[in-house]
């Protein structure tokens, strides 16, 4: 009786405490918004709505495409908030302590160049602060009710937008997989003390799928692409000959294609009203 | 008896527990089930400020015509949207179109939520000065005229289980809308359109941020639903209420 009476509470127990939902399965990208920055990708300055300091703009300024073909430098567009910015859906399982059926770890599967991410939700530390920074970072997760918080750190520095946006490697990730039927919502929130003044927050949605996605890799392995490496192709202060790009196609502000904090909020809106002019009709990625 | 019986034994105890009961319908042991704004598994009341970190381009500023990248039209749309005429829409009285339901969420500014009563939560907005009521009782047997906000149900999602904190999300559903704008340069959505809504609020930072996740489905001019999500973070107090008219320009 005993024997009978501890298993079906030890069935009975996740049913009674568990505030979670299943995330497992295969979930298609939408990305109606953002649509040009997770396709093909922004403008080579666009730092619209980015909440940078001098620092991270000067950095954002000197980019030059063309560091994508240094071989040490190839990764830096594949961080852990890759998952966000680019366009792919997310493969997601889990893994269980094979003694309680508990999940020690969500997995969200690797796509082309971003690495497999591991949320682990054993309650375990994260690493020294010294630890080495793999690519993928170092994650932990737990419930809120039925959203999944999870909290990266050791991250590589990287980019927070595909046109060379920088964070550093002392940036921290929160991700917030929301939940709701079919549709998941996940919010990534970055805070940055070298290249940031506040977090940075961006969302992201996918549709459960019936049909699996295949997640593939390796992730990003670098290789020669013609660069030689004893020359980090930038621009000099001053010398980005983009800056005025959007502003001949769209006749958007040069101080709002420059970010900061204050280009995220709608008072922004009025400073710029007499500065701004509609063009007539849309050219270019339309 | 073995273990066969024990779900029918746990689904009687989960409904007679009072925490399972609040965490699951809102209601209370024995009693008449609470109302919605008793039975809220979180706060939205408050003020509200959007944080523009997505599509800032089609936001912030009003895009050129026929800048339609990332909406699934159908070529119907396309033609209404190659179509758009800002003067006209103002000169009808249509400079409200991108405040809609549909599209209200986007707009840069802030919100201000309110119960009206026990089963109506007010969301007003101070660009565009459009109000919308979340409806959680029963809808009405006959709608008003459409309008540029509709009418929307409204219902709590409960998360949890038994120990937990009470938590959860809001659902809306808006329908008997007026034609809009998905985006401020003409792109429409129709009559016809569905717009389902999910409200959660996260903490990031110590703060409180709301979640928005839209999607629009409508048959008439999309070819799928139209899926986003938008931020906003909670402020101290009104400071901020700056109420604009719709403008059909900027």
């Amino acid at each position: 009786m005993t024997r009978w009476l501890t298993g079906c509470l030890l069935v009975l127990i996740p049913l009674a405490t568990e505030a979670q939902i299943d995330l497992s399965g295969s979930w298609g990208g939408s990305n109606h918004e953002d649509a040009l920055e997770r396709g093909p990708g922004p403008y080579a300055v666009d730092m619209t709505g980015l909440p940078l300091n001098e620092a991270g703009r000067a950095r954002a300024l000197s980019h030059s495409a063309s560091q994508l073909g240094l071989i040490e430098r190839q990764c830096g567009m594949y961080p852990p908030h890759y998952i966000a910015l680019g366009p792919f859906g997310l493969k997601i399982w889990n893994e269980t302590d094979p003694i309680t059926g508990e999940t020690v770890a969500w997995k969200i599967g690797a796509w082309e160049d971003r690495a497999e991410t591991t949320i682990w939700m054993d309650g375990r530390a994260h690493p020294s602060p010294n630890a080495p920074h793999p690519r993928g970072g170092f994650t932990t997760g737990a419930w809120q009710g039925d959203t999944l918080v999870a909290y990266t750190t050791h991250m590589r520095a990287g980019i927070i937008r595909r046109n060379g946006a920088p964070n550093s490697d002392q940036a921290t990730m929160t991700s917030y997989f929301i939940v709701n039927g079919d549709l998941m919502t996940m919010l990534v929130v970055i805070e940055d003390p070298v290249y940031l003044t506040e977090p940075f927050m961006i969302s992201k949605n996918f549709v459960r799928r019936v049909q699996p996605l295949r997640p593939i890799g390796p992730p990003c392995v670098p290789g020669y692409e013609g660069q030689s490496g004893d020359r980090i192709p930038h621009y000099l202060p001053g010398a980005n000959p983009w800056i005025d790009e959007l502003t001949g196609l769209y006749g958007i502000p040069r101080q709002a294609i420059l970010g900061g904090a204050e280009t995220m909020y709608p008072d922004f809106r009025r400073g710029i009203r007499g500065e701004f002019v509609r063009p007539e009709q849309c050219v270019r990625n339309c | 008896m073995n273990c066969r019986v024990m779900p029918a034994l746990v689904l009687a105890w989960l409904l007679v527990s009072p925490a399972a009961g609040e965490a699951q319908r809102g209601g209370r042991q024995g009693g008449p089930p609470l109302v919605a704004r008793a039975a809220a598994p979180i706060d939205l009341t408050g003020t509200w400020v959007s944080v523009v970190t997505e599509d800032w381009r089609y936001r912030m500023v009003t895009p050129a015509r026929s800048d339609y990248r990332g909406i699934p039209l159908n070529a119907a749309a396309e033609a209404v949207a190659d179509a758009w005429d800002p003067e006209a829409d103002t000169a009808a009285g249509l400079a409200c179109r991108s405040y809609g339901a549909g599209m209200i969420m986007r707009v840069p500014g802030r919100l201000r939520v309110a119960w009206v009563d026990d089963d109506t939560l007010r969301v007003e907005t101070d660009a565009g000065m459009q109000m919308r009521l979340f409806e959680f009782g029963a809808p009405p047997a006959e709608l008003a005229e459409p309008s540029w906000q509709g009418y929307s149900e409204a219902a709590w999602r409960f998360a949890g289980g038994r120990g937990t904190p009470r938590v959860g999300s809001l659902d809306v559903i808006t329908t008997n809308l007026r034609l809009g704008y998905l985006r401020k340069n003409g792109v429409p959505y129709s009559e016809g359109a569905t717009v389902t809504e999910h409200f959660s609020i996260v903490q990031v930072a110590g703060a409180d941020v709301l979640v928005v996740a839209t999607m629009v489905d409508d048959p008439m001019f999309l070819t799928e639903p139209y899926i986003v999500s938008t931020q906003f973070r909670r402020e101290a107090d009104d400071a901020g209420w700056d109420p604009t008219p719709c403008s059909a320009t900027w």
